[in-house]
């Protein structure tokens, strides 16, 4: 997605990157509750130039129906991205990518949700990414967890998610578009603070286990920041002016 | 998915009971991975492949190589894609068609876990720079299912890179032309290894049967290259790992995968 600019710094000398930011800094992070009319549950997110609006249905009947269980209600996640989301127009039709963050974001949002009280019925999570800048599945991965909570869904714990990587040899929190594809390492996290599960872990990028360690490390710090945010959107929605 | 029989449930309960113990349902340690049967070129007509034996899970992995277009902004680099599919003979609960998330997860995580290692050095795969490189094609087909097929697909599309000969195109007439006769091993940097963990309760077990793979809460598939370094992760699976779970995980995808990189070296070995 998009060129390589061979001229691209990804670290000067003063430790800033290529965006202006400090190595342990994330982008600016912006996350709304609600606004959405028809859904249940919705959010809107913008992290650093990612742009994603999650709605949420349910618990509802399922269609097709052999889907149901009649243990448990079940959570379906669909991730799309809009054509015009990235430089090159993407193609609408589902691609491979598309249907493996779906089903990554769906195992992290499972561990949280609990759908045992509601048998027989589905939970929908549509995440549709309107403009993507490097890392759309943790943001997505955290405004979902958001609407979920916005429709009243019984939860565990909320899932907040950033990811850590490494550029310039250096691990750095929250990795935007030129580092990750200029960089050297991306790895997603997605965690539970409250409960202390990590529930969405990806990595692609050479590693060694000491930079490993530091990574999940760095990577669940910036989880912690996305979480007091999460928190702050649905306060916000339902408590309005700091009202607790 | 069909919901949960009784004897899933019974089954679960069985494997758990045994863990508590420090036993697993066929007598392995918990950080051992099953018996691994690797037999190199057994597709004399592709240029590399393997068949590879995890237990009761068999792959079979064929390597074609032949000229290419570069991708878009590639023009410098070879392409390298590695594929994976189940096929109906593998397990009575799998249908024709096309395929589901899991088994598309699956060839991606497969893929992943060599394209990040570097094995394959893509930049001496160019026939003309911007216009005309080559491509290995590394395509798994699943034959038999007993549980982890990420470690079983990975070992067989590594084996079969390891053992494929590269024939040698020169561009004639602005098109690339086979030149007969000069065939060399494709260039690689290091031997990727994918060691996938499942986590049942609070035990971490390697290499998990069909039977533990369905009692599993989540997992976690590590790849790390001949340096000891991790070049590739994908958690999967319902459940959570806390942090410390995570490093462990880890610490046994080094240890393990350097004793399977011995076994696939020898394999190559045994084949030429």
């Amino acid at each position: 997605m998009g060129g390589r600019d061979t001229t691209l710094v990804l670290l000067d000398e003063n430790g800033i990157r290529c965006d202006g930011r400090k190595v342990d800094e994330p982008r600016r992070i912006m996350i709304k509750a609600g606004g959405l009319k028809n859904a249940d549950g919705s959010a809107y997110i913008e992290f650093g130039d990612n742009k994603i609006l999650v709605g949420v249905f349910g618990p509802r009947d399922v269609h097709p129906k052999h889907m149901s269980n009649t243990d448990t209600g079940i959570l379906r996640v669909r991730y799309h991205m809009e054509p015009f989301s990235v430089t090159e127009r993407k193609n609408p039709a589902p691609s491979r990518r598309e249907i493996e963050i779906s089903k990554v974001i769906k195992e992290a949002l499972e561990p949280a949700v609990m759908l045992d009280k509601f048998p027989r019925t589905a939970v929908d999570v549509f995440i549709e990414v309107l403009q993507a800048d490097g890392g759309t599945r943790c943001a997505a991965l955290s405004a979902a967890s958001v609407a979920l909570a916005d429709a009243g869904i019984p939860m565990r714990d909320m899932v907040a998610a950033c990811a850590a990587g490494k550029a310039a040899d250096t691990i750095i929190l929250d990795v935007n578009n030129e580092e990750d594809q200029a960089g050297q390492a991306d790895m997603p996290i997605g965690y539970m603070p409250s409960l202390e599960k990590i529930t969405l872990l990806q990595l692609d990028g050479v590693l060694t286990p000491a930079e490993y360690k530091k990574c999940v490390e760095t990577g669940i710090h910036g989880c912690k920041i996305v979480y007091e945010l999460q928190k702050k959107a649905l306060t916000e929605k339902y408590f309005g002016n700091g009202e607790k | 998915m069909t919901s949960t029989s009784v004897i899933d449930e019974l089954k679960k309960s069985q494997i758990l009971e045994l863990l508590e113990q420090g036993k697993r349902v066929d007598g392995r340690a918990l950080d051992e991975p099953r018996k691994l049967m690797i037999e190199i070129n057994a597709i004399p007509k592709a240029n590399g492949s393997a068949r590879v034996r995890l237990g009761d899970s068999e792959v079979v992995c064929g390597v074609k190589i032949q000229p290419d277009r570069p991708f878009p902004d590639m023009g410098e680099k070879g392409i390298f894609i590695c594929t994976a599919e189940l096929l109906p003979l593998s397990h009575p609960s799998v249908e024709t068609g096309p395929p589901g998330p899991d088994v598309i997860e699956l060839a991606r995580v497969v893929d992943r876990g060599i394209r990040e290692s570097h094995m394959i050095d893509l930049s001496q795969l160019v026939i003309a720079k911007n216009k005309s490189v080559v491509g290995v094609f590394a395509d798994n087909v699943v034959v038999d299912y007993d549980g982890n097929l990420f470690d079983a697909c990975a070992y067989a599309a590594t084996a079969a890179i390891l053992s494929s000969k590269m024939p040698k195109w020169e561009i004639k007439d602005d098109v690339p032309t086979l030149v007969e006769g000069e065939e060399s091993n494709v260039p690689t940097t290091t031997i990727p290894v994918s060691v996938t963990m499942g986590k049942i309760g609070n035990y971490i077990i390697v290499d998990p049967n069909g039977d533990e793979w369905d009692s599993m809460d989540a997992r976690i598939t590590i790849t790390t290259d001949s340096n000891g370094n991790i070049c590739a992760l994908q958690k999967g699976g319902t459940g959570g790992f806390t942090f410390d779970e995570v490093i462990k995980c880890g610490e046994i995808s080094v240890k393990v995968g350097s004793k399977i990189r011995e076994k696939l070296k020898q394999a190559k070995e045994g084949g030429q």
